[in-house]
């Protein structure tokens, strides 16, 4: 008895180390990366990112429609702190409420290209050697467009619209998540897990979604977070050029639009509706590269 | 569809059913659409790309005049960013952790960060509008070479600056890498003189994958150009494609959207030819 008592403890004892070698791990990566200082930078504009889209009410000082036109494309005052453009609207609540627009191009298109191209990816790595093919072939096709240039078409048969925008920054964006967890899935088919899977018989479909795709996401999200700033660029690029979203809706691209037709008679609008792109921008990219460090052991040793 | 239509965009509101019937048969409107993309692929591959519907030039003809516009836009924008962006990153890695190095850093990120079409509107801010230092539109007096390039220079300037922290990043890894394989401790040991080793070794591996970089990344480029060319308001494909969507013009879209996308294969092709003929390896595996 006494003996199976102790086994047991032994057994609790190995379990309890087991857990506290995780914890240790996962702390290790928690400090890792709450020593990145550059990360933490990221993280607290990202945040900024976040929040101020989300509470744009509570942060803008005016309403963004509002003309007050007597005071019109005025400098920086303590009424209006980023100016106001040729309507006497507010510069900065126009820019806040602009990153509503960002936010929801960002989540919605980089969701829906993240799960799409994590699904086709691991269907073209895993699937018969046909259908990776064909949808390498597709992927190629669609990359050997520049964005830019397939957002024009695009626009020249369907008009000017945000969800015109999502669709374009969606399947620009699809083939990068596509690729990356293709290549993933490729080098997991072989392992020694997945071959007793499928001698086991399980169904192909449970394979990849519970055992290939807990393998195959992290890089994939890291890329969703580097891939953002692209995003909320393009939207940002083709409301500028009047093919977005379209006034007088706020956004920090028919902001810079509209500033930009003003360019000589004040430079305010279009130097307030360029800052949060830069700093989103920046924000996302140093975020993604320290989990890059922080998740990828191989880069942090090349280091 | 109806805002969109080919035919009331071609004939105008006040074009009989008659006339707009004879317009679609002669376009093959009225074929299926798998017909319509066979007779228009026929067409290309001898060379015609159809016909502007208001003015019923060839595109062909259009797309040879303006190609060259952005063509020189891309080359010169590339140009001055590898130009500064390979030493850079050269040098950095050669001496890492100094002042350069932690410069050529934050140039990086700074560089990347900034959308190409917001250095654009930044650029004309501070140099055309505020300092007069550079005209704003167009791309100069033809035959005049200096005027040329007095407008050239905003534009590469813009669509180049991004490069310069991308190139400068990966000549950088791609030389620190380098720099730490056998041979290069071979050489220093044989007591080559160290300019030796990092120019004739050492960069001529590095510069390797700068070089499939600029070949992946033409893609950019070009959106970065079309950009520009609007911005500026500078003849090319770019600001070319974007005059048309405007006015709804589809054949010279198509062209021009044909045309962008063949470059970019080309120049892909051509950075995988030069790559495998300046690298061995990838030479044997092909």
């Amino acid at each position: 008895m006494s003996e199976i008592a102790s086994n047991k403890a032994l057994e609790s004892a190995k379990k309890d180390q087991d857990i506290k070698g995780h914890m240790s791990e996962s702390r290790e990566k928690l400090s890792l990366f709450l020593n990145n200082r550059l990360g933490m930078f990221g993280l607290m504009l990202v945040v900024l990112f976040f929040v101020s889209a989300i509470f744009a009410p509570y942060f803008a000082t005016h309403d963004p429609f509002l003309m007050d036109i007597p005071q019109r494309m005025s400098g920086p005052t303590l009424e209006h702190w980023a100016g106001t453009d040729q309507l006497g609207r507010d510069t900065y609540s126009r820019v806040i409420y602009g990153g509503r627009v960002a936010l929801k191009v960002a989540a919605i298109g980089v969701s829906i290209s993240l799960f799409v191209g994590l699904l086709l990816g691991m269907l073209a790595g895993y699937g018969p050697r046909w259908l990776d093919n064909f949808l390498l072939l597709i992927f190629d096709s669609i990359r050997s467009f520049p964005t830019i240039v397939l957002a024009l078409a695009a626009v020249a048969l369907l008009g000017p619209s945000l969800e015109l925008v999502l669709a374009v920054v969606i399947v620009t964006s699809i083939p990068g998540y596509a690729r990356l967890a293709r290549t993933s899935t490729l080098a997991l088919k072989n392992t020694e897990f997945i071959l007793a899977e499928r001698s086991l018989g399980a169904h192909p479909a449970i394979i990849m979604w519970r055992h290939i795709m807990p393998n195959v996401i992290g890089p994939l999200l890291i890329l969703a977070a580097m891939d953002v700033p692209v995003v909320v660029t393009i939207e940002a690029g083709l409301s500028f050029l009047g093919l977005g979203v379209l006034p007088p809706t706020a956004s920090w691209g028919t902001i810079l639009n509209e500033g930009y037709l003003v360019i000589r008679d004040t430079p305010w609008p279009i130097i307030a509706g360029g800052i949060p792109l830069v700093l989103t921008t920046l924000g996302f990219t140093f975020l993604g590269e320290a989990l890059r460090d922080v998740f990828d052991p191989r880069l942090r040793k090349g280091k | 569809m109806i805002p969109g239509d080919p035919v009331s965009i071609a004939l105008g509101p006040r074009a009989t059913p008659e006339i707009q019937a004879a317009y679609a048969a002669k376009m093959h409107l009225d074929k299926p659409l798998i017909y319509q993309f066979l007779i228009f692929m026929g067409n290309v591959l001898q060379g015609d790309l159809g016909a502007d519907v208001f003015s019923d030039r060839s595109v062909t003809t259009t797309m040879a005049e303006q190609l060259p516009f952005t063509v020189t836009l891309a080359v010169s924008a590339i140009g001055w960013a590898a130009l500064v962006g390979i030493p850079l990153g050269c040098l950095s890695a050669l001496k890492p952790n100094t002042w350069l190095d932690r410069f050529t850093g934050v140039l990086s990120v700074g560089t990347i960060a900034i959308p190409s079409f917001l250095v654009s509107i930044w650029a004309i801010l501070l140099f055309s509008v505020t300092l007069r230092w550079m005209p704003v539109i167009g791309a100069g007096e033809s035959g005049n070479i200096l005027d040329q390039v007095h407008h050239l220079i905003l534009p590469a300037f813009a669509v180049g600056l991004g490069w310069v922290g991308y190139l400068a990043r990966m000549v950088r890894a791609s030389m620190l890498e380098v720099m730490g394989e056998n041979y290069i401790r071979s050489a220093r040991a044989f007591g080559l003189r160290s300019r030796t080793i990092i120019f004739r070794y050492a960069l001529k591996v590095a510069i390797l994958p700068t070089i499939t970089l600029i070949g992946i990344g033409f893609g950019s480029l070009l959106s970065g150009a079309v950009f520009a060319e609007i911005i500026f308001s500078r003849p090319g494909i770019g600001k070319l494609i974007y005059d048309m969507v405007l006015s709804r013009n589809f054949p010279v879209i198509q062209g021009a959207v044909l045309v962008t996308v063949g470059l970019y294969v080309f120049v892909t092709l051509i950075a995988d030819l030069v790559v495998s003929w300046l690298d061995p390896r990838v030479r044997d595996s092909l």
